[in-house]
């Protein structure tokens, strides 16, 4: 179980890197990583989002969209048992999920952590239209090449939030030297970003094969 | 003069807020599905449809929609124009084309673009030119998927569009995977950036002559 679980996180913060390897999340991705300490709390706020937003859509799947006995909306419309609601209800029911989290998280922050708050600024509702949230729901339900459980699919969504902020920590780290670097005007702030993220995606790379 | 109007709506998406290479929006499809013109063109095409069809019902119904809770609102509608583009593409087009566009299709609801579009554009706008903004925006992104995804595919399979681009070139696999994305991303952003420093250089020294 535990071994299980390890394998999990490994592979989802190292060998599928959401944002190195999947491409999701590149907007905050590249829009928060000027600063460490920005960069930190963006990935705790995501990760929180994320965690909890993998829990929930687990339940709303397995309970509201998947075909079965376990259908709640069967009980009183018999012909959902057969038909399930995953192709017409998942995009709708899964964003209205993350969106509402993210407001919560937002009140939270905004009473807990005020300068945090601040210097997240737009990128904290932003969230919600984060495709790492929305894909690590649909990894963890529809787009799952096996049925995942609900610890399985909790401890990935986890695993992606920390996955992300890792490539946010050293990002910054790099982009706190690229400040004091002489660059090419053509390639000043966002092309030199994108080059420096490939590199790293080169060496993150070098992971791929350690989990099947 | 209103023709004119209409045609620089329209116009301006391609080159003035080209949405991948001015704008810089909408990073996340536009390099993962770019890994052959085929995946780019059917991407850009769903994404134009949903962008033209949400820019559309959120300008008629902009009076309606209260500022507070305009964002809600505008998801529901984009969801709803992404799941019909979903049951279309599954219903019309060749699997392993839906496969390989995987995720990326429903993860057009939180495509930054036409997130964009609805909030600065059509929020405020009339219907009519609503539509030829989000035609506009969606056919840049299209042509710009094209350019990326073209340049992958010759360097990271050696082929164009499926077809073989020359018999002695070994593919370098990397560009076809995450790195290559980055980079070749990285490099053309730099490229416009270059062009459009030197046209400022030259436009500054016109100016000064002039004086």
């Amino acid at each position: 179980m535990i071994k299980e679980i390890a394998l999990i996180i490994v592979s989802v913060v190292f060998v599928n890197n959401f944002v190195l390897a999947k491409f999701l999340g590149l907007c905050p991705f590249l829009g928060v990583s000027q600063k460490t300490s920005s960069a930190i709390g963006m990935g705790a706020a995501v990760t929180f989002v994320m965690t909890l937003s993998s829990a929930i859509t687990w339940i709303v799947y397995n309970f509201v969209l998947l075909p079965g006995d376990a259908n709640i909306i069967a009980k009183v419309f018999p012909s959902i048992r057969e038909l399930g609601l995953i192709e017409v209800l998942k995009t709708i029911s899964y964003i209205l999920v993350i969106a509402t989290l993210v407001q919560l998280v937002e009140m939270m922050l905004r009473k807990m952590a005020p300068a945090l708050y601040e210097s997240l600024g737009i990128y904290l509702p932003l969230i919600t239209t984060n495709c790492a949230v929305l894909g690590v729901a649909l990894l963890n339900t529809t787009d799952s090449p096996k049925h995942l459980g609900f610890l399985q699919a909790t401890v990935q969504g986890f695993g992606a939030g920390i996955g992300f902020m890792v490539a946010m920590l050293l990002m910054s780290g790099i982009r706190e030297r690229l400040a004091l670097v002489n660059i090419p005007p053509s390639l000043r702030g966002v092309p030199i970003a994108f080059i420096c993220t490939g590199l790293m995606a080169l060496a993150f790379l070098g992971f791929s094969g350690m989990v099947q | 003069m209103a023709e004119q109007n209409n045609l620089k709506e329209f116009t301006k998406g391609i080159f003035q807020y080209n949405p991948m290479f001015v704008l810089v929006l909408g990073i996340c499809p536009s390099l993962a599905v770019t890994t052959s013109v085929k995946n780019g063109l059917a991407m850009g095409g769903a994404a134009t449809f949903v962008l033209v069809c949400s820019n559309f019902i959120i300008s008629i119904v902009r009076s309606f929609i209260p500022r507070e809770i305009r964002i809600p609102c505008f998801i529901v509608v984009i969801a709803a124009f992404v799941t019909m583009v979903e049951l279309l593409m599954k219903a019309y087009l060749p699997p392993e084309l839906n496969a390989s566009l995987g995720i990326f299709i429903p993860l057009i609801v939180v495509n930054c673009i036409i997130m964009y579009r609805a909030e600065s554009f059509a929020y405020k706008n009339k219907p009519f030119a609503s539509v030829l903004d989000g035609a506009g925006l969606g056919l840049g992104w299209t042509l710009s998927l094209c350019l990326v995804s073209s340049i992958r595919e010759i360097a990271g399979s050696g082929t164009l569009f499926g077809l073989k681009v020359s018999e002695s070139y070994q593919p370098a696999s990397v560009m076809i995977m995450a790195p290559g994305a980055f980079i070749v991303l990285g490099l053309l952003l730099g490229f416009f950036n270059w062009r459009k420093l030197r046209k400022s250089e030259k436009s500054m020294k016109t100016v000064m002559k002039n004086d």
